[in-house]
């Protein structure tokens, strides 16, 4: 079997190169990968593209990304956020690129990539400014627009179990994106609270299977969105 | 309690209002701010869910001291509670409820309501970029989308106009109007205004609104003692 356990966090986030698109899964703090974020941000990469729902909140997680100067751009739904001061506080000063995207569309078009296909025709949008410079099409009477699928080079997911083969469950609402950027990146890294042995996870209930996750590092129980040091 | 100098209906007032029209079997949506004080006010005997667009179908009250879970947040982020039957699900398929026409209504605030249902809610016309969020997802697809909100902005304004000058969350899909003087549906026919505060005149209503009301038979918002 391949062994997709990483035993260090450094391990687990090498292979990310300066440039690369990361999937950052998370809603609010449920489901961020505060951990391996973290490990990124000690590998000190420049002009990442960071695709996630929210700017960041406070200093830690992906606000620490920005604050340490990793990020070139953000692809997110949800920029304005009070907690996300330290993003705005780069966009103001001109020093990050920001592509706001529908937050169903944003989910889709990862699932698109995912799924292989080459985009999808969403009534969200139309006639809005998000939909400028979108080619438009009626089908069936209805305005759609065109949306085209959007790849991670790498997806950084949370997950709450997993086993020897990467199949995943995810805790309550921390579920959330993490399924979909597990799809749509070249390189899919998960952090896990707790691995457990093969057949520990019941197949009906295991909602990302082992194919699409390459690299997974246990790190236990945390209290999220909590100020780390760096390591 | 209503504001006496006024007669303008408190967020509460606003949010009970509301509540009388979510029905019995139905999936909500709740928008951020007023919208989410609409579930305490619910009559007991409707079973309403509500979907949370960060996936969570059944979501409940805050949760009791010392019972919070850190996992368990609505599309606010606030901490939440599940209610019996509930589901999580990821996003493309909490989207897909929202898209595919799953959400019976879907209460959001608005800046401004156009007369033929126009919504405006994500951004202002002054600023260059807006939180989006999943409102242009949620209000292309629900079902029904009831605005609820203030019936001015806070300059005097009007909120609800003949044609929207705000930038576009969806086109034409509000359908009633909740706000602290007025309970207004969107028809094609334009405008209805169905009930005023109690104390407000339909004339009073119609002076702050920027598009005409068709009064046909103009009831009172009903207030709980």
């Amino acid at each position: 079997m391949k062994n997709k356990k990483a035993e260090t966090l450094e391990d687990a986030v090498s292979r990310i190169h300066d440039g690369a698109t990361l999937l950052i899964g998370g809603f609010g703090q449920p489901g961020v990968p505060e951990v391996l974020i973290d490990g990124v941000c000690d590998l000190k990469r420049r002009d990442l593209t960071i695709v996630t729902n929210n700017a960041g909140t406070g200093h830690s997680g992906i606000a620490r990304l920005f604050e340490e100067g990793c990020v070139a751009k953000l692809v997110c739904t949800f920029p304005w956020a009070k907690e996300s001061f330290v993003f705005k506080e780069l966009y103001d000063a001109g020093k990050i690129e920001l592509e706001i995207v529908p937050q169903g569309t944003l989910a889709e078009r990862m699932r698109t990539a995912g799924a292989g296909l080459g985009g999808f025709l969403t009534p969200t949008g139309v006639g809005t400014d998000l939909a400028i410079g979108k080619e438009t099409m009626t089908v069936e009477g209805k305005d759609y627009v065109l949306e085209k699928p959007l790849h991670g080079d790498f997806a950084l997911i949370k997950a709450y179990k997993v086993d020897p083969r990467g199949n995943l469950i995810y805790r309550k609402t921390g579920r959330n994106f993490n399924p979909i950027m597990a799809m749509a990146a070249g390189h899919t890294i998960v952090e896990v609270q707790e691995d457990v042995e093969i057949d520990d996870l019941d197949p009906e209930v295991i909602v990302t299977p082992g194919v699409f996750v390459d690299t997974y590092y246990v790190t236990g129980w945390y209290e999220i969105g909590k100020e780390r040091n760096a390591s | 309690m209503s504001d006496e100098q006024t007669n303008l209906l408190t967020r509460q007032q606003i949010a009970a209002r509301a509540a009388q029209d979510m029905e019995d079997g139905w999936l909500v949506n709740l928008g951020i701010g007023m919208p989410t004080m609409i579930p305490t006010f619910i009559p007991r005997e409707r079973d309403v869910m509500f979907h949370s667009e960060n996936g969570l179908i059944g979501m409940g009250p805050p949760p009791a001291e010392g019972e919070a879970d850190q996992d368990l947040i609505s599309a606010g982020k606030e901490l939440v509670t599940m209610v019996p039957g509930g589901a999580y699900v990821h996003h493309t398929d909490s989207f897909a409820i929202a898209r595919g026409g799953r959400l019976d209504c879907a209460v959001l605030g608005a800046f401004q309501v156009a007369a033929n249902g126009d919504l405006c809610n994500w951004r202002l016309p002054n600023q260059t970029s807006g939180s989006v969020g999943g409102a242009m997802d949620i209000a292309a697809g629900s079902k029904r989308v009831f605005a609820m909100m203030t019936h001015t902005a806070r300059d005097g304004a009007a909120k609800i106009v003949a044609e929207r000058s705000y930038p576009l969350t969806a086109g034409g899909v509000v359908t009633r109007i909740f706000t602290d003087m007025a309970v207004i549906s969107v028809t094609p026919d334009g405008l209805v205004l169905d009930e005023v505060a109690p104390g407000l005149t339909a004339d009073e209503v119609q002076a702050v609104t920027d598009a005409p009301l068709i009064m046909n038979s103009v009831g009172t918002i009903p207030i709980a003692a």
